[in-house]
């Protein structure tokens, strides 16, 4: 422990913090461009420059460890000035138009050019290499708007493993690029927008399709669906300034209908869908093995997360046997609601337009993959983010916080708490056990509230195993049988899990894997910024919609009953192999 | 989906030509489409990465023997060097790209380079640079069409009291004149067809 002293503050600090850190638990704020929670310093954006007492120049807070005996300021005539210089040194380089960007609402460096008093700029130079980057069905990639942070770095690198940007060349023709400075669609990207999620600016952000929604909205042959995938209703009251982790599900579904939607849908109706296909799939390969003697792919990982999808098809091609065949929720959704829906409701699919409220950029990936069009037409159209809808919202002059509470259309707007948790990291392991423990065993997943405490939280790998005992006669080949399971969130630490998979290291019978940090609440769409304190108030939110439920396990959902009597037959079958499972290709590096 | 007309909405900067950027352009475009030939020297090459395989910091040494073996970093090369070493493409690239040292295109027998570091440039180093694009017809990055001679720019090579300098393959040349340009071209065998009357003598 050192003592130190922040702006008069007396503290004990443990030794090995930066000053930054420092500072902040003791309440100080310190503005840093560059800096991400919990990774090494980068030392890039100078903004957190603090005067230490003794020390000839300024020290950047981030890159600087405590001494015993320091004494910093953080607010000294000397400090502020720096930071105003430094932020006006970073805009002479950023060639940006304000009033264009989509940044505008939440652009961090143009809030601290307005916090320091940045009324001018002294400044002008050489500007660094324009080269937008529109390849990509996700992102695109501005490097004139780049001010060089680092931060999409160690997003992609450190926290993904994905390794797709890197610095590219430098001095002024540094670009954060894929090799060579190449386009975003030649490398293995997985468009996560865990890039797009920490950018300070509009560098790199997700493509939007907002204009591509109003023309649909607009146009009176349509019919156009939304469905909202159950992470936007624990964030996107933030775009409205309201309480990370507050729920605004009834607030939402308001607000859709008054955008002009024919139907307010839900995700999670294909969430609880996906539970019974995908835990019928597990049942049946656990079968093949344990019963019939014959080969099956095990562990079964989950096929939920697109952008972990695209990464096996990546990195891990020897393991897309492993993954489960179901679509993902989105893409269900689509197959049905231009196939189900579609017949039930007299209308043309031709004229039914699917569009998704995803917290994810990955999702307009896989919503464009050639092969998700069993309904014989694009299943999904549009795929908006969060932070779209929040906008889209304010461009009709609603205020979220000031509409009343409607609810979501039948009968592909039902669902039950165990599809809410789709979008916490172990809520899809979660909602699987809940139906599967309950099919085998007949009786109600034995744990508290239902959830299964070891595979929840922010931890990146997680393990559980549950013993099958007194199974019902169809199932009489488990009893006995320990199921292990593992969950990952983050695709590095979804590389540590599959390593000691390989290497047989660790045996599991079922694995899910979500491609961000803490989930689907952590994606790539949701609004900025997301540290791992609004995470956990996310997930808070996301467990209190699944309790707050009657339904709690996705099989017992009736209008997914419904959906296989009238529709589909039997999980697993005919009809169910052609819409609602899919197939991955190997895509190499 | 994807109607790159969608970009309207976007607000589109288009690169203009030439400038900073091209030359980016030009060797990221060199880089992934022209050398995707066959490898040569393939063992050698494996040998190289095998002898820094599982040691921390060893891929700037590879890449130092894998152009002297090749003259230049072929794309092949990189990316085999990218995948047994573990290491990303684009932070190999990364690397590449950051040290003037390295080089993606095939260079001549000879590269000059000329130092324009601080010392260098305030004594002349920019007219010693003009003298050389002028005798060999090419710019910084090129190389002559008969892959005889490139030339580069540097920056410093700590011979700062001999300014200006130019180091030609591991050789320092130190106040270079810049009238004499020929007088240390012809070390490398370099013949002035381009202008007899002005060589001295």
């Amino acid at each position: 422990m050192h003592n130190i002293t922040i702006d008069g503050m007396e503290l004990q600090v443990p030794s090995g913090t930066s000053v930054l850190d420092a500072a902040r638990r003791a309440g100080v704020h310190i503005p840093t461009l560059c800096n991400l929670e919990g990774y090494p310093a980068q030392g890039a954006c100078r903004v957190c420059v603090v005067e230490a007492e003794g020390a000839r120049n300024l020290v950047a807070s981030c890159a600087t460890p405590v001494r015993e005996g320091m004494v910093i300021s953080t607010n000294s005539k000397r400090v502020r000035a720096a930071r105003k210089t430094v932020t006006q040194l970073l805009l002479s380089e950023h060639d940006a138009d304000c009033q264009y960007c989509e940044r505008a609402e939440d652009c961090e460096l143009k809030e601290l050019a307005h916090t320091f008093g940045v009324r001018e700029l002294p400044f002008s130079g050489e500007k660094p290499p324009s080269k937008l980057d529109v390849t990509t069905p996700a992102l695109f990639r501005d490097p004139a708007r780049c001010i060089k942070c680092r931060r999409c770095i160690t997003a992609c690198n450190d926290i993904q493993a994905v390794g797709a940007l890197f610095p590219q060349y430098r001095g002024y023709q540094t670009q954060m690029a894929p090799a060579f400075a190449s386009d975003m669609a030649e490398v293995a990207c997985v468009q996560c927008g865990q890039c797009a999620a920490v950018c300070p600016t509009a560098a790199i952000t997700e493509m939007s399709h907002i204009e591509r929604v109003l023309g649909a909205l607009d146009d009176p042959e349509k019919h156009v669906v939304v469905q909202t995938a159950p992470a936007i209703r624990a964030a996107l009251g933030e775009c409205f300034g309201m309480e990370p982790g507050t729920l605004v599900t009834g607030e939402m579904t308001t607000a859709l209908r008054k955008l002009g939607f024919d139907a307010v849908f839900d995700t999670n109706f294909t969430a609880d869908l996906t539970i019974v296909e995908e835990g019928t799939e597990l049942l049946m390969r656990l079968k093949a093995v344990l019963q019939e003697g014959k080969e099956a792919k095990l562990p079964q990982f989950t096929s939920c997360s697109p952008g972990w999808i695209k990464f096996a098809e990546h990195f891990f091609p020897e393991y897309l046997d492993h993954i489960s065949s179901c679509k993902s929720p989105q893409q269900m959704f689509g197959a049905l609601a231009k196939t189900y829906y579609a017949d039930k409701m007299g209308l043309d699919p031709k004229n039914v337009v699917v569009v998704s409220i995803m917290p994810c950029t990955a999702k307009k990936f896989e919503a464009q993959r050639p092969e998700m069009s069993d309904s014989g037409l694009t299943d999904v159209d549009y795929v908006l983010t969060t932070r779209e809808l929040g906008l889209l919202i304010k461009m009709f002059g609603f205020d979220l916080t000031k509409l009343d509470s409607g609810e979501m259309d039948a009968p592909l707007g039902i669902s039950s708490g165990a599809a809410d948790i789709f979008a916490n990291t172990g809520g899809v392991m979660e909602a699987a056990l809940r139906t599967v423990y309950e099919i085998v065993t007949g009786r109600v997943l034995p744990m508290e509230n239902l959830h299964v405490k070891e595979i929840a939280g922010l931890k990146g790998v997680k393990e559980a195993s549950i013993v099958l005992e007194n199974v019902v006669p169809d199932w009489s080949f488990l009893e006995g049988v320990e199921v292990r399971v593992a969950v990952a969130h983050g695709l590095g630490n979804a590389t540590r899990l599959m390593e000691r998979i390989r290497s047989g290291e660790a045996q599991y019978h079922f694995v899910e894997i979500m491609t961000c940090p803490g989930g689907c609440i952590g994606g790539g769409g949701q609004p900025r910024f997301t540290d791992n304190s609004i995470r956990e108030r996310r997930i808070a939110a996301i467990y209190a919609e699944d309790e707050g439920k009657q339904l709690r396990t996705s099989h017992t959902n009736p209008a997914v009953q419904q959906l296989y009597e009238e529709f589909l037959g039997a999980p697993l079958g005919e009809k169910s192999h052609h819409l609602l499972h899919t197939h991955y290709e190997a895509r190499g590096r | 989906m994807n109607d790159p007309a969608d970009c309207a909405a976007l607000h589109i900067r288009v690169p203009s030509a030439g400038g900073a950027s091209s030359h980016i352009l030009k060797e990221s475009l060199m880089a992934t489409e022209t050398h995707v030939e066959e490898l040569e020297h393939i063992e050698e090459l494996d040998a190289i990465i095998a002898a820094g395989q599982g040691t921390a910091g060893a891929l700037i040494p590879v890449l130092q023997k894998t152009q002297q073996l090749y003259g230049y970093l072929p794309q092949t090369a990189l990316r085999r060097i990218a995948e047994t070493l573990k290491i990303p493409f684009s932070e190999v690239a990364g690397v590449v790209t950051f040290y003037s040292y390295f080089t993606t295109v095939p260079r001549g027998e000879h590269t000059a380079r000329v130092c324009l570091g601080t010392a260098c440039y305030v004594r002349g180093g920019k007219e010693v640079l003009r003298g050389l694009e002028e005798k060999l017809a090419i710019s910084p990055g090129d190389t002559t069409e008969d892959r005889h001679f490139s030339l580069e720019i540097g920056r410093c090579f700590g011979a700062c009291g001999l300014a200006p300098v130019v180091m030609v393959d591991d050789v320092v040349h130190q106040r270079v004149n810049p009238n004499y340009i020929n007088e240390l071209l012809v070390q490398y065998a370099v013949r002035d067809d381009a202008d007899e009357t002005e060589e001295p003598s």
